[in-house]
């Protein structure tokens, strides 16, 4: 599980991130209405997580807290040792849509303006914009704006965007959603890659139980809304669509999954 | 665009009637419009030349006085005060208009001002209230200036709140995300995705200060002493060549300004992608 640089996983006795008996309501009123009820669990430095649920079942709101857009209505969010999560670039979110990059500024601004928010000075930003433009195999489109791009690479210069921050976890919303098969395919590989170099952590949310097995080493499989954590499910080395453990893993998320399903249509 | 046309003009078998073949010439667009033109200039010399009731001047007597009035100075002068009263009219006016739709855009009470004020001013043309401005003001150039931001204010400030309003929420989750609060969000995330319809806020008050300034110029001439298109230094309407002459240099000024927005369109809104509506 852990390769030769990969010491960034062990460094910590704690986890990065804790979620713990986490319930957010919804609702302008009240609140009465639960989207995510009691959900707990665990992310270590450099782990890759993937939180797989049924579509609407409440994971994207479970990011968006994460990420300090929305507080809990109950229990704790622990990141990086704070309880008080306010938005910041040390959570880089990527969305899910895939036009949410700036429209006025260009593929090379989009990824260096951030920066010079953050207190980078001009030269800088635009190095260090470039060395992840290069990455993202953006390098070309440097000078293209947002509307001349394809689904795909808008979503990568929104990769290379979130990932230029050096923030400590990439909270990614169901990115690659939108895209054909043929480029979300190309896209995990690159993910993979990605995540390999720069060691970042990874907190993914998925309806996908493909995405989920190539891309995560654990997978919080999430219940019927309100969300709740039915299992998790430790997938690590599991990439290969052809392995007898791809197989069996895709089975056992699968049947999880499925229950949720047949539950709900019992009641 | 042109590719898909020229390969639907081969298709079209040779012996095709000749009002097809007519369609099929394809001229630039300001060729087109210059012949068009033309001929609607020669359609009028020749009603003046050869039927002639109404006290009508042709197209070659309105260009004389055209050039006079520019040469001598009294349609430059009428055009530069009417240009520079809606220039100082619209930027007082955009101004107003983006205090208004920031407090309509933070606080309940200024959306319901808003609100309001579209209610109950919109259907009245600014112009109605120069007679009251006039009492107020006299006939001084502050009525005019006044008169001109009432008609541009409401238009832009309605566009910008729309604009706003209609700013998509995940992009300003992306600015929180960078950390952006106050007025770092305002400027680097609402104002430029609410442009487009900034831009076309400017362009409707635009519009509207435009006709009430000659509106309000004219009232002003009338009363003596205010450089016009229609009227000499005693407030007396001029003979007709002049007036034509005064509404052609009206259509060119209008031209040029709508220009200048399309020129701004371009460097921004079209360029982003962002253009609302046709085009």
């Amino acid at each position: 599980m852990f390769d030769a640089d990969g010491t960034k996983r062990m460094q910590s006795q704690y986890p990065l991130l804790s979620m713990e008996a986490v319930r957010i309501g919804y609702g302008s009123h009240d609140k009465t209405n639960l989207a995510v009820e009691d959900v707990s669990f665990e992310v270590w430095a450099g782990e890759k997580v993937m939180l797989l649920g049924p579509s609407r079942c409440g994971k994207s709101i479970l990011l968006k807290a994460i990420a300090g857009f929305i507080r809990p209505d109950g229990g704790v969010i622990s990141f990086a040792g704070r309880e008080d999560l306010r938005p910041g670039p040390d959570r880089a979110v990527v969305f899910q849509e895939s036009d949410r990059l700036f429209p006025w500024r260009t593929v090379m601004d989009n990824v260096a303006y951030p920066l010079r928010v953050m207190g980078w000075d001009k030269d800088e930003s635009e190095e260090k914009a470039g060395w992840y433009l290069k990455m993202t195999g953006l390098e070309d489109a440097a000078d293209h704006f947002p509307h001349q791009l394809s689904g795909g690479m808008k979503q990568r210069t929104a990769i290379a965007r979130a990932l230029a921050l050096d923030p400590l976890v990439l909270l990614m919303d169901e990115p690659f959603a939108r895209l054909d098969a043929q480029t979300r395919n190309r896209l995990h590989g690159e993910l993979n890659e990605m995540v390999l170099r720069t060691h970042v952590t990874v907190v993914f949310v998925t309806r996908s139980l493909q995405e989920a097995l190539i891309l995560g080493d654990r997978v919080v499989v999430l219940g019927r809304a309100p969300a709740r954590v039915k299992e998790v499910v430790e997938v690590s080395g599991v990439t290969d669509p052809d392995s007898e453990r791809f197989v069996c893993s895709r089975r056992q998320l699968r049947k999880l999954l499925a229950d949720e399903i047949d539950g709900g249509r019992s009641l | 665009m042109n590719s898909v046309k020229s390969r639907r003009d081969t298709i079209v078998p040779k012996d095709a009637g000749k009002a097809s073949r007519l369609r099929q010439v394809r001229l630039p667009a300001t060729l087109r419009y210059a012949m068009l033109l033309a001929a609607l200039l020669g359609l009028w010399q020749i009603y003046v030349t050869f039927v002639g009731q109404i006290s009508l001047p042709g197209p070659l007597e309105v260009a004389g006085t055209l050039s006079e009035g520019w040469s001598g100075g009294r349609l430059a002068a009428a055009t530069w005060v009417t240009l520079g009263t809606l220039a100082l009219g619209m930027l007082i006016g955009a101004m107003i208009a983006v205090l208004l739709t920031i407090f309509a855009a933070w606080t309940r009470i200024g959306a319901d001002l808003l609100m309001l004020l579209t209610f109950t001013l919109y259907p009245v043309p600014a112009i109605a209230l120069l007679p009251l401005l006039i009492l107020w003001f006299d006939t001084s150039p502050t009525s005019l200036v006044v008169v001109t931001v009432c008609s541009v204010t409401l238009p832009s400030a309605i566009n910008l709140s729309a604009g706003l309003k209609s700013v998509n929420p995940t992009i300003m989750l992306v600015g929180q995300n960078l950390g952006l609060r106050g007025w770092g969000m305002f400027s680097a995330v609402l104002l430029p995705a609410a442009l487009p319809h900034a831009v076309s806020g400017l362009r409707a008050g635009w519009a509207s200060g435009w006709r009430t300034s000659i509106a309000a110029g004219l009232v002003f001439g009338v009363a003596g002493g205010w450089p016009t298109f229609f009227t000499n230094d005693a407030g007396d309407f001029l003979p007709a060549p002049e007036l034509l002459a005064g509404l052609l240099t009206i259509a060119f000024a209008g031209i040029l300004v709508e220009a200048t927005f399309r020129l701004l369109e371009r460097g921004t809104v079209v360029r982003w992608g962002m253009k609302v509506g046709r085009e």
